[in-house]
């Protein structure tokens, strides 16, 4: 009580001060984000939604032949474990060698008895563990995966003790197929097209490819039941067909087997659009249930024709718990599902404000916001962040399904959005999602191949651009006065440079 | 190039411009031309748009609710293994997990049937192979069962049924796959395999030989029985087969969980099935709940908000500091919301904690901060509407006791796979996570009692959940307020406030 009340002492004492609107919200915004900071450094609390709950980093350690998948699933995993909120990377080892040996001849490279490929390719392994350390320790990676082949027991016992002397958690994925057609079909998706064969025609590519999966056939030892029963492992068969999971330790290797038992690689679509202009839209008011202006209408009609053209078969449709959405997918004439967990951000007190009379009624509240939009949350409302956590078992669901269309909200929008093209939580709140557009999203090799389809009808324009720092006096040095309070101190925030600081969540720092 | 234009429309002028354009164009716009999209109207008690009716009378079939089970087939679950192999925890156990999330489930144990069939049990004898009147008996009640089963799945509207049964030999699951075929049902199979003696006579000790079969026996004639029916399948156990099965959908899990094989996952359903039964584990441990100290708003009578702790409110976190330490607990793990209140609480246990943003009390909406006599005051529809179906009922902006559950999901996934855990959470919240562990029903759930400053200590025996219920001794304010009698939207103020508890 005795910060609160200083708080709110400097914060009139501000207000008082010369009329200039702007600094005097850089002033308080920065008394807010000062507190912030003593907070995190002196409160036992995380100001995630959900806890951390993964103390050792963990390594992923992929195993299978070339053209099985693992870097497709390293990819995916990599890309599914940042957007929850676990710091992840991938280790490609074949990047390494391509850097290690600039120009790829042919599969020669890859036989068992090339001594001199050997050492260059041990190298590589040596050189990517060390970067994993490098990762875990001053980049603050949670979750590293090894993207390599892996395929013998002496590459994997010393994976193991190398994760062990430095404290690190192993969870191998194994992927498993013998069926000609997919092993076929991945080569031409991403191997002919690989750096590698930069030069070859696909026949030439496609043969020696082939040879250099016999070259690892030979040494290949498959993950053993009874050998390996005390490691931690998934085996993936035939793509999905089978799972073998074996002594999952925690709550991120859970979730990890979690999310590879839901993805498949059948061909389909997602389209992605936000509900039509609504009333509230029309007003330039956030958030609201209201419904669909007359233009909204017609797009969700435009819509609907649309949808039968591309004659999609067995398309799903979603929508929110809010009028807007369902009313847009009444046009559809097709039947849909309602999700509560793609209901808009909750923007609390703001809720059905102008920017306008945000900025009159809660500046300290827009100022925190523009500095960190992604973990900044509304108050009673909702953060970026928080969506992340509701929208994980609409993503999980996504993953299982094949033709999808999300009828959504701007903010939620972007969180899918951010998901499926990998973007980061910096760049996440910034995405453009505009009204009457519908994102057409084809999975294609290791990414996603996004269409945007604008339907030609009319619409107010509701993004609101990342916001300039201005040198100087916005920059993020102040001097807090050392005040002492009974209980508590509070230590002079002193940080230099513009940097996009992490200040966010001030109601729980009011607390 | 659009969004270009418009970008640079409202950059010149703030939004009135484009306001202005906007509305002057929408005019321009003639009216829909789609005839067919319905008018929609706001459910009064889920706070859900629906369609209104078609023109023609017929029901609309267009839209449904995110359910978890979005299949039109009921899914038949088929447990397979040997006795004492933990088929009818896990059959439980899933049971009370797919109905806390909203799939109506049953379980159906043909030792039941078997049981109400031939009313005195004699001995292992019953199960020889070569005991063909056993045998003709064992089968009908296996028929039996599966009758009801349909009954259940196609009758009663239930969306998944649990055939707790041996079903080691390949003759019988396919008798109940042919079944399953027949009647439009999806089947998965739940395999535990298990061969460490050490597990399989404690299972024993738990569950056997307190069953009825056992009544009159002492412990070791027990055992001895027991052991000897185990034998009675043991020869003619045909396990899932990874060739032979490879068509069918199953998880076969391995000594207890350290191994599991998933094969031929069809579905969503099964999907979460198969993600439950891989977070479930028997290691022996203590959950404890409990609300935060009484509340500054409790004191006065007002829901929600985000108040700090009364005065009382403080000595009741002391005094459960103290009596964490007492428990002695290892490795606890303490959880609480993201509000003052129970941060405040869980302070005082000097063991770190950790924040939960889905463990917030349930989110009153308009009704925030309001004292029952307030809302009869300002929205008495409203509150009749809550009284009439309080599970159902989703505030105004704000939250119902079944999104409360949907959003707590994930805390139960994680409570099965910790041990020792401590949450400190709010009524709402702990009348959800009350009535998954103790098995309630929607309708009894938002009613449990969950007083102030008491601590509720769940440990799993058995096949169920033991709880002892510790009073920390510091008084604090009721805020239980029970289903009054009167419950129609006309109803008078009195008797609206009949049941609410008293307070400042």
């Amino acid at each position: 009580s005795g910060l609160m009340v200083s708080c709110v002492a400097v914060a009139q004492h501000v207000h008082t001060g010369d009329g200039q609107y702007p600094c005097r919200v850089s002033q308080v915004s920065q008394l807010a984000a000062a507190l912030w900071l003593w907070a995190w450094y002196f409160l036992p609390f995380s100001s995630a939604s959900v806890p951390q709950l993964t103390n050792s980093p963990t390594l992923i350690v992929m195993v299978g032949l070339p053209a099985r998948g693992k870097t497709y699933i390293s990819k995916k995993l990599t890309r599914y474990l940042n957007w929850i909120g676990f710091p992840t990377k991938v280790f490609n080892l074949g990047q390494y060698r391509r850097d290690a040996v600039q120009t790829y001849k042919n599969f020669e490279f890859f036989r068992q008895d090339n001594k001199e490929a050997m050492q260059i390719r041990k190298a590589c392994a040596s050189n990517a563990l060390k970067d994993i350390c490098i990762y875990f320790s001053k980049e603050n990676g949670q979750v590293a995966v090894f993207d390599a082949t892996n395929t013998t027991r002496e590459r994997r016992v010393s994976i193991v003790s190398f994760a062990k002397e430095k404290g690190y958690k192993v969870f191998f994925v194994e992927s498993i197929c013998d069926d000609p057609d997919i092993i076929a079909q991945n080569i031409t998706e991403v191997k002919v097209s690989s750096p590698d064969y930069v030069n070859c025609d696909k026949e030439e590519a496609l043969a020696d490819f082939l040879k250099r999966i016999e070259c690892y056939k030979q040494t290949y030892v498959p993950l053993d039941d009874e050998k390996d029963r005390n490691l931690s492992y998934i085996k993936i068969f035939d793509v999905g067909s089978r799972y073998l999971v074996n002594r999952v330790q925690d709550h991120i290797q859970s979730r990890i087997v979690y999310y590879l038992m839901n993805i498949h690689v059948t061909p389909r679509s997602i389209y992605l659009t936000r509900h039509g202009e609504s009333e509230l839209n029309l007003l330039g008011r956030i958030g609201g249930d209201s419904g669909l202006s007359p233009r909204g209408h017609k797009y969700a009609a435009s819509l609907g024709s649309f949808l039968k053209g591309q004659n999609i078969k067995d398309l799903k449709v979603w929508t929110s718990h809010m009028k807007r959405t369902i009313q847009t997918a009444e046009h559809l004439g097709v039947p849909y599902e309602q999700w509560k967990a793609l209901n808009e951000i909750d923007a609390g007190v703001c809720e059905e404000l102008t920017y306008e009379e945000i900025q009159e009624k809660h500046p300290e509240e827009f100022a925190l916001r523009d500095q960190d939009k992604y973990r900044y949350r509304y108050p009673k409302g909702e953060s970026y962040e928080d969506l992340v956590h509701r929208l994980e078992p609409v993503i999980m669901e996504l993953e299982r399904q094949e033709n999808v269309l999300v009828v959504c909200h701007q903010a939620v929008m972007r969180c899918l959005l951010a998901y499926l093209l990998d973007k980061t939580s910096d760049e996440l709140p910034y995405l453009k999602c505009p009204l009457h557009t519908v994102l057409r999203l084809t999975p294609v090799a290791y990414g996603c191949k996004m269409e945007n389809i604008f339907l030609n009808v009319e619409a107010v324009n509701t993004h609101r651009e990342r916001p300039v720092k201005q040198k100087g006096e916005n920059g993020l040095k102040p001097s807090i006065n050392v005040v002492n309070f009974l209980n508590l101190c509070l230590i002079p925030a002193i940080w230099g440079g513009g940097g996009g600081g992490g200040v966010a969540c001030c109601h729980i720092v009011l607390s | 190039m659009r969004d270009h234009l418009l970008a640079v429309r409202s950059e010149k002028a703030p939004c009135q411009t484009t306001i202005a354009e906007a509305i002057m164009s929408s005019r321009e716009v003639g009216p829909s031309n789609s005839a067919s999209p319905r008018e929609l109207t706001q459910n009064p008690l889920k706070k859900i748009w629906m369609p209104l009716p078609c023109k023609n009378g017929l029901p609309e079939k267009h839209i449904s609710q995110r359910k978890v089970c979005m299949t039109n087939c009921p899914t038949l679950i088929v447990t397979v293994g040997l006795p004492a192999r933990g088929k009818t925890y896990i059959s439980k156990k899933l049971t009370r997990y797919l109905n806390w999330i909203g799939v109506p489930t049953r379980e159906f144990n043909v030792g039941q049937y078997r049981r109400e069939c031939v009313k005195i049990y004699k001995s292992f004898e019953f199960f020889r192979p070569d005991n063909e009147e056993g045998l003709k008996i064992r089968q009908q009640c296996a028929s039996a069962a599966l009758n009801d089963v349909r009954q259940y799945l196609a009758d009663e509207g239930g969306q998944v049924a649990v055939f707790d049964a041996t079903n080691t030999t390949r003759e019988r699951r396919q008798t109940i796959t042919a079944f399953a075929e027949q009647n439009g049902f999806k089947v998965f199979f739940v395999e535990s395999v298990c061969e460490d003696p050490v597990v399989i006579a404690e299972n024993i000790v738990q569950v056997k030989l307190g069953s009825p079969d056992y009544m009159n026996c002492n412990t070791e004639e027990a055992m001895e029985d027991f052991k000897k029916r185990i034998e009675c399948y043991e020869n003619s156990y045909e396990t899932l087969d990874e060739v032979w099965d490879r068509h069918l959908s199953y998880i076969k899990i391995i000594d207890v969980g350290r191994r599991y094989l998933v094969n031929q996952v069809q579905d969503h359903i099964q999907s979460r099935i198969v993600y439950y039964l891989m977070n479930i584990h028997i290691t022996p441990r203590s959950i404890y709940l409990c609300r935060h100290g009484e509340s500054d708003l409790n004191v006065k009578g007002c829901i929600g908000g985000d108040s700090g702790l009364s005065p009382r409110g403080r000595e009741f976190a002391k005094y459960l500091g103290k009596f964490i330490e007492s428990q002695d607990i290892s490795d606890l793990k303490v959880w609480t919301s993201q509000m003052k209140r129970t941060i405040q609480t869980a302070e005082a246990v000097s063991v770190p904690y950790e924040q939960w943003k889905a463990l917030n009390e349930i989110d009153a909406g308009v009704c925030e901060e309001m004292m029952y006599e307030e809302i009869q005051q300002h929205y008495p529809l409203e509150f009749a509407l809550r009284d009439q179906d309080k599970y159902r009922y989703r505030y105004p902006k704000g939250e119902s006791y079944e999104d409360l559950v949907q959003r707590l999901e994930p805390v139960i996934m994680e409570l099965e796979r910790q041990e020792n855990v401590l949450v400190i959470c709010h009524q709402a919240v702990m009348r959800c996570l009350l009535a998954y562990f103790l098995d309630k029903t929607a309708e009894e759930l938002p009613y449990l009692k969950c007083p102030l400053h008491t601590v509720l200590k769940l440990t799993p025996v058995a096949y169920g959940c033991k709880v002892e219920s510790i009073f920390l001794n510091v008084d604090a304010v009721n805020t239980h307020r029970d289903r009054p009698e009167n419950v129609n939207i006309h109803r008078t103020t009195e008797d609206a406030l009949q049941t609410v508890p008293a307070h400042l």
